[in-house]
């Protein structure tokens, strides 16, 4: 199984916003672990998938030169559970950017703009951070996996690398 | 017209509780935003982007926090002499005799209390 929470961007404005989407389908092992009759998407996953949204927003803000971390949750209203064959929406706005690090403010909805979760996120670029601790030399974080759902967005939206 | 200290107090005890999910009776002036607080390093970021937000302003790397203080005052992780006169001058208000003796570095974070903030920012707002 891949570690990637999100299908496609839908939007991408650079240092701005992205928004991308997940169709959540009943093959998907996870969905029947939580409540083993009653099939849902996990909230913490919901949080993953907006990490991963606001995450690639925020790398790319520097050219994924940065290694870009989950480092808070500062906030996670869930308001409904998401089910089999519906599509999650994450918008995620960047509030607040510098060489440390960002956070953000994203909107989680499914159906007909349901409102499924208010989450709020800050990232740690770890180089910058934690001084004195050794890291690979290469982006772990922005691994082709997620550069890739970029690429797709741009190509599709004929926006030139 | 600069704010007052007690509107600033008021403004960075609401930060405080926002970002460290702690009680109002809580943020005291002399809390220290570590030991009696709970502050993780990454809350230190938080911190000054909701200050920045709450207060209009923009808070340079290292000004605020001495976490991250010029290199030019640190030799091998203890303050050097001109360190440690920029450590008293951003916290007037600690007691600083351990870090006087020890010169360590690590010490800084545990003694910066909610006052340090307010002092810091009443300059900041005067400016």
């Amino acid at each position: 199984m891949r570690w990637i929470w999100i299908d496609k961007f839908t939007e991408f404005t650079p240092r701005t916003s992205a928004t991308a989407v997940k169709n959540v389908s009943l093959a998907e092992e996870h969905l029947h672990d939580l409540y083993p009759a009653f099939p849902i998407v996990p909230n913490s996953l919901i949080i993953e998938g907006m990490a991963q949204t606001s995450g690639i927003l925020v790398g790319e803000a520097r050219n994924f030169e940065e290694k870009v971390v989950l480092a808070k949750i500062n906030r996670a209203t869930f308001h409904r559970l998401v089910r089999p064959g519906e599509t999650i929406t994450f918008a995620a706005v960047i509030e607040q950017l510098n060489e440390q690090g960002a956070s953000i403010k994203g909107t989680v909805t499914a159906g007909s703009n349901e409102l499924v979760a208010d989450i709020e996120l800050m990232f740690s670029h770890v180089d910058q951070n934690m001084k004195g601790m050794k890291f690979p030399e290469h982006n772990f974080v922005f691994t082709e996996q997620f550069t890739s759902l970029l690429k797709t967005y741009r190509d599709a939206a004929s926006i030139p690398l | 017209m600069a704010l007052s200290h007690n509107e600033i107090f008021d403004k960075v005890q609401d930060v405080l509780v926002d970002a460290l999910g702690v009680d109002d009776e809580d943020v005291t002036p002399s809390a220290t935003l570590r030991g009696d607080l709970g502050a993780e390093s990454i809350d230190f970021l938080d911190i000054v982007f909701r200050l920045e937000k709450a207060f209009g302003i923009k808070i340079p790397r290292g000004e605020l926090f001495p976490e991250q203080l010029d290199p030019a005052f640190v030799v091998d992780n203890k303050l050097n002499d001109a360190g440690m006169a920029e450590v008293k001058r951003r916290m007037p208000n600690a007691d600083l005799s351990e870090l006087e003796q020890t010169r360590d570095v690590a010490l800084i974070a545990n003694l910066f209390s909610v006052q340090d903030i307010v002092a810091y920012l009443e300059k900041k707002t005067a400016a």
